[in-house]
């Protein structure tokens, strides 16, 4: 029960950590490449310490690492916890084609009023 | 197969699904807003749903529970956004608890379904947007019964021809 507990909360955090627009977008950059977090502070109207707050939020949900090199702090994409997302999203597409099965069945039943 | 496309993204947690559908919009919407419709396909067969409500209006209200193989119930909840009859209606889509009351700690899911006629029928487009992983692990687990259960009837098949 503390492991399902502690990967909801996990899984919780990808969430909240990509419902904002500069983090998907940070991640979606390092997923490509790596960068460090001034290379992408660049790319955003906002300042190095906003940034840096928004890969926190990543790096503790997992979706990026990040490592020292030299004096830059480089930030990389986590594929690991991407592909769980990509998984369920898939999971969740087969639920909608047995629905849509089902709904094709009702569409070719014969007139509206008639018996089942 | 009338599936014509899905466009799952990761980074919105969102699911496009785009279906062509052998009749009207005027009856493709029927199936949408007749709940004695809807609860043959909502669910799948394992978990079939029954709604007690389904009030298809702005604002309307919808209950309904699915009911598991061991007699397990998951009740849920809809609100609707916009209707707009028969082209497109959009709903929050949520948990509730064992009395059918809308439990406000847990996330909902945004749904959109578009009706669009075509020469030879409807072009169906939903899309589902999630808030957690969790809420869609739940939707997912109650699901991925029937894709198993499908499963085992096409290795059975398969068995059978041999």
């Amino acid at each position: 029960m503390v492991t399902r507990h502690a990967e909801r909360e996990a899984t919780d955090q990808i969430f909240a950590a990509l419902s904002d627009a500069t983090r998907r977008d940070i991640v979606t950059r390092v997923l490509r490449d790596e960068a460090s977090v001034s290379t992408l502070a660049r790319h955003y109207d906002m300042s190095f310490a906003a940034v840096q707050k928004h890969v926190a939020v990543l790096e503790r949900a997992h979706l990026v690492t990040k490592h020292r090199r030299g004096r830059e702090q480089i930030v990389s994409g986590e594929v690991t916890t991407i592909r769980t997302a990509a998984r369920l999203l898939g999971e969740y597409e087969e639920i909608w084609r047995g629905r849509i099965d089902r709904i094709d069945e009702i569409l070719a039943e014969p007139a509206e009023g008639a018996a089942p | 197969m009338t599936v014509i496309s899905t466009t799952p993204d990761t980074a919105t947690l969102t699911l496009t699904i785009v279906a062509g559908l052998a009749a009207p919009p005027d009856r493709a919407w029927q199936i949408w807003v007749d709940p004695r419709q809807l609860e043959r396909w909502w669910g799948p067969p394992t978990w079939p749903a029954t709604f007690v409500q389904h009030d298809v209006v702005v604002d309307g209200r919808s209950s309904y529970y699915m009911t598991g193989p061991d007699g397990e119930k998951a009740h849920g909840w809809w609100r609707f956004l916009s209707v707009d009859e028969p082209h497109s209606l959009e709903f929050e889509d949520g948990f509730a608890d064992d009395a059918g009351t809308p439990n406000p700690d847990m996330p909902t899911t945004h749904a959109r379904v578009d009706l669009h006629g075509t020469a030879d029928g409807t072009r169906m487009t939903v899309t589902s947007r999630f808030t957690t992983l969790e809420q869609m692990e739940r939707l997912v687990a109650m699901g991925m019964v029937e894709g198993m259960t499908l499963a085992m009837g096409q290795i059975d098949d398969i068995l059978v021809g041999v």
